[in-house]
């Protein structure tokens, strides 16, 4: 490889002439996308009217109250993570490994939980578990007799537990995929030698996946640290905050912006210390049974155990999926979601109601077309990085990549307070308009893209492309003749994903919105504070059913189980 | 008997056919001759910035498009102070998109005043109404007025136990099975705090938040809350959302404490940069027509500064009710103290 690279450079060069430009502008595009706001950001963080100041992080790191909600995330996220990794490892090797009955099911739950908004099941589970009012909670009195609720959902348990179950699937897939990769051979040398089945999961196959299983940990870990709709819906009732949500408060009249900025960062410096420990352990391939192809991977019998595991697997999925989706299903059909649905309580209201309202239908609108233009320039744009980086095509082509995937780090509600500081004033007025949004969405979904465009274009061996050039054909014409069909699926898939994330981002969009420019995401937030359950079920119906109608069109289109390849994704 | 009954039914239904349609062509007629009409025509649509629940907020604007079509009305719904951040988060981007806009925090319309931000108009025939209603110098307009009350679920609390006084939430048997709303969200719930802050000091509300009450937003939302049971008894609330709940057939009971009921008289204004002043006019007008007092009275719930309404017999009259007001000037100075307070006692 480098030999060839370093002989077809001058005639690449050569051949350059038209190509370079767009290359420089994808690279500059980026660059603009992620450091002015982040700039902004930080120097927002140590301004005053006298000049430099550190007086706006002593104030937020010296405020009680500030303290109690950076220790309230500390503990949410690492809870989350654990929860996370208690949940997704079995299934993950459940699935990945036994005899299970129903894997491909399972698969597919885990699926559906992965793409459900955080905030949607937050809200469901509200409804499923509020300590009066909700359904567990009510059926479990009726039962026992007995006074004090099962569950409380406005706690940090609960909250733990709703988090943990939209975010387990994180640590399944990382899981899975490697077990998947795991040849037998070795844990069969351990069994012949003697070991106990215990003991060869213990010595085996613990050691060669505990690499994903920590990064799985850190991605759930990382998910929990940014989500803002779950803590909003389940905390602030509750009567505490945590960083996302205080950094939402300080948007509230009069603006606290320099505080948010500040506050910003110690959030910002856990991620992005979380994700370069996470690089880190999977850098670290000293494994070379990992990752090969080839040998067996014989399937474990469970015996016995295989249908008390499944029971175990559908507890967890009723959890994410059946609980929630049903009793939204209910709450949109009826007058009081409360009461039992009976031909009295069964209305159509809350659709008519819903889709009548104009705020609603520009809402929806707005998040189609911010879906849309996000999925086309999001992947056209990570395709043209991942090809730029994979075929190293400019100068710095690394700092590119590592740019892509930066954003990363940065959850949605501080991408949002550097957005808002850097596009409120000149050069770049946005605020008030789609642009602000797309820009939010483009930056935030740039990772996942970026990574799927990489992973694809990885599959293209560069010599079909040289035949190519070789007969006479310029890069565009190579690229659009060899390299477009190629990689054909994949950049529909990295469409897709984009298009999921967009419609179901509601941390950004919270802060971003105006009253023109709003998301369904964040009209369901609006209609929360107010309280209209049947409102919110409705939209969330039409919500999941959208992103479920881009999962079919997906697997359809490319035949195959998209759950692979997304491996970091931006939470909700 | 139906059979001798029915000629005057007919009777009737004609004779109400009859008058509504020559009300309504005389209305019409009436209102096609406003000159403002077609100037609001060409302006195309109001921008209504509002803290009216969004049932009533949406009725209120479909019924202004119904008497002026080729005007529609934009209703953004959010809390009061939720509508200030929005205006103020705008103007600073130097974004001009509200034209009429409705809170229920009359301190911002003190602040709104001071910052020139409003348009100086009388809507018409709005002099008759009671003093609490006016602004002395004209910018502002009472729209609508409610009081803030304690209400319980009849199925989970018998009458008897129910609180009937605003101490009485102090006991501790109301741990864990109380619901407010927040001063950072809704403007009446800023105006109720500083009311009871007043009649009983930030002691209550320190006492208060040890029972843990559930904290919601809106000031609408309590009465969802008492009324699917999730806490039995809200704290706080405009008692219009409680009606409604109630009318309803929710198993929800309002207690009008005898200390006095904070009573929350929500201003409506035009902006001094509407982009749409003609239709603003208008719908202002519209608003604050006999006609529409009288639907947020009859169908809301809602207590109105017009003297020829009329009200429910299921509601109390403002005047046999204790009002605890309070003062505008009042409430903007201390408005950042109410929220901070509030938090520091309730922990968000």
């Amino acid at each position: 490889m480098p030999e060839a690279v370093a002989a077809a450079r001058p005639r690449r060069w050569e051949g350059l002439d038209r190509a370079v430009p767009i290359w420089l502008l994808a690279a500059a595009a980026l660059l603009l996308l992620i450091l002015l706001p982040l700039g902004w950001l930080a120097y927002m963080s140590v301004r005053s009217d006298a000049g430099f100041t550190l007086a706006h992080y002593v104030r937020v790191l010296g405020d009680p109250t500030l303290q109690k909600a950076l220790w309230n995330t500390v503990v949410l996220a690492l809870w989350s993570g654990l929860v996370a990794l208690v949940i997704g490892a079995p299934l993950a090797w459940l699935t990945a490994r036994t005899d299970l009955p129903w894997r491909r099911s399972i698969q597919h739950l885990v699926m559906a939980s992965f793409v459900t908004p955080p905030f949607l099941g937050a809200f469901a589970w509200v409804m499923l578990a509020g300590p009066n009012a909700g359904y567990i909670n009510r059926l479990y009195r009726d039962w026992t007799g007995a006074t004090d609720p099962l569950i409380n959902i406005f706690s940090m348990p609960g909250l733990i537990f709703v988090v943990a179950i939209y975010t387990f699937p994180y640590v399944y897939i990382m899981i899975a995929n490697t077990l998947g990769l795991i040849a037998s051979d070795l844990e069969d040398a351990a069994s012949i030698l003697g070991a106990g089945r215990l003991q060869v999961a213990r010595t085996i196959t613990l050691p060669m996946v505990l690499p994903a299983i920590l990064s799985g940990f850190i991605l759930a870990v990382l998910q929990a640290l940014a989500l803002f709709g779950s803590p909003a819906i389940l905390a602030l009732p509750a009567g505490f905050h945590t960083v996302t949500t205080q950094l939402w408060a300080f948007f509230q009249y009069p603006p606290r912006v320099e505080m948010a900025a500040a506050f910003s960062m110690p959030l910002l410096l856990a991620t992005a210390l979380l994700l370069l420990a996470q690089k880190k352990l999977l850098g670290r391939r000293g494994y070379a049974a990992v990752g090969g192809k080839g040998g067996q991977r014989r399937v474990i019998r469970l015996g016995g155990w295989r249908y008390p595991a499944l029971g175990a697997c559908l507890v967890v999925l009723g959890a994410a999926v059946f609980l929630p989706y049903g009793i939204l299903l209910k709450a949109a059909f009826s007058r009081a979601w409360a009461q039992p649905l009976t031909a009295e309580n069964f209305t159509l209201d809350n659709w008519s109601f819903t889709f009548l309202s104009l705020t609603t239908q520009s809402a929806i609108v707005n998040t189609i077309e911010l879906g849309v233009l996000t999925a086309c320039v999001g992947a056209g744009l990570a395709t043209l990085l991942a090809y730029v980086t994979n075929r190293r095509i400019v100068v710095g082509h690394q700092v590119l990549a590592f740019l892509a995937v930066a954003p990363v780090v940065i959850p949605g509600v501080v991408l949002a307070v550097a957005l808002f500081v850097a596009y409120t004033r000149p050069p770049f007025l946005l605020y008030g308009t789609l642009w602000i949004l797309f820009l939010a969405y483009l930056t935030k979904e740039m990772p996942v893209g970026y990574s799927q465009s990489d992973a694809t274009l990885r599959g293209i061996h560069p010599e079909l492309e040289e035949a190519g050039r070789i007969l006479g054909a310029g890069r565009f014409r190579v690229l659009r003749e060899i390299t477009a069909p190629l990689a054909r699926s994949g950049i529909i898939a990295t469409w897709c994903f984009v298009f999921i994330g967009v419609i179901r981002e509601l941390s950004a969009s919270i802060i971003l919105f105006s009253p023109n420019t709003k998301v369904i995401s964040v009209v369901i937030f609006d209609l929360k504070e107010e309280g209209q359950f049947g409102a919110i079920a409705v939209l969330g119906v039409f919500m999941l059913v959208m992103t479920f109608v881009t999962v079919v069109v997906m697997q359809t289109l490319l035949g195959r189980d998209v759950m692979r390849g997304r491996q970091a994704g931006g939470a909700a | 008997m139906t059979h001798r009954r029915r000629p005057i039914t007919l009777l009737a239904v004609f004779l109400t056919l009859g008058l509504t349609l020559g009300l309504a062509g005389w209305v019409a007629e009436a209102r096609a001759q406003d000159p403002r009409l077609e100037a609001a025509r060409k302006e195309g649509k109001v921008v209504w910035y509002t803290s009216l629940a969004l049932t009533s907020s949406e009725k209120v604007a479909k019924l202004f498009e119904a008497a002026y079509p080729g005007v529609k009305v934009e209703v953004q719904r959010t809390g009061s102070q939720r509508i200030l951040q929005r205006m103020m988060q705008e103007l600073q981007a130097n974004i001009h998109n509200v034209d009429v806009v409705h809170t229920s925090d009359a301190g911002h319309y003190v602040l709104l005043k001071e910052k020139k931000l409003l348009m100086r108009y009388t809507p018409a025939g709005v002099d008759a109404f009671a003093a609490g209603f006016k602004d002395k110098d004209g910018y502002h307009y009472g729209l609508r007025a409610t009081v803030n009350v304690i209400a319980y679920n009849t199925k989970a609390i018998p009458a008897a136990e129910a609180p009937r006084t605003w101490k009485d939430l102090l006991d501790p048997k109301w741990r864990g099975r109380l619901v407010t709303a927040h001063p950072g969200y809704s403007g009446v719930i800023a105006t109720h705090v500083l009311a009871l802050v007043h009649l009983h000091g930030w002691d209550y509300f320190k006492a208060l938040a040890q029972n843990k009450p559930m904290l919601v937003q809106s000031a609408v939302d309590p009465s969802g809350v008492v009324a699917s049971g999730e806490r039995p008894v809200a704290v706080d609330g405009g008692d219009y959302t409680f009606y409604q709940v109630k009318k309803k057939g929710n198993p929800v009971e309002i207690v009008y404490p005898k200390e006095g009921v904070p009573l929350v008289v929500s201003p409506s204004a035009i902006t001094s940069f509407a982009p749409h002043p003609n239709a603003a006019r208008l719908f202002t007008d519209f608003i604050f027509s006999r006609e529409i007092q009288q639907v947020l009275a009859d169908t809301e719930g809602l207590y109105s500064g017009h003297p020829q309404v009329t009200y429910p017999t299921d509601k109390p009259r403002m005047s046999d009710l204790k009002l605890l007001p309070v003062d505008a000037e009042e409430l903007e100075k201390r408005n950042e103290e109410i929220k901070t307070r509030f938090v520091e006692f309730f922990g968000a």
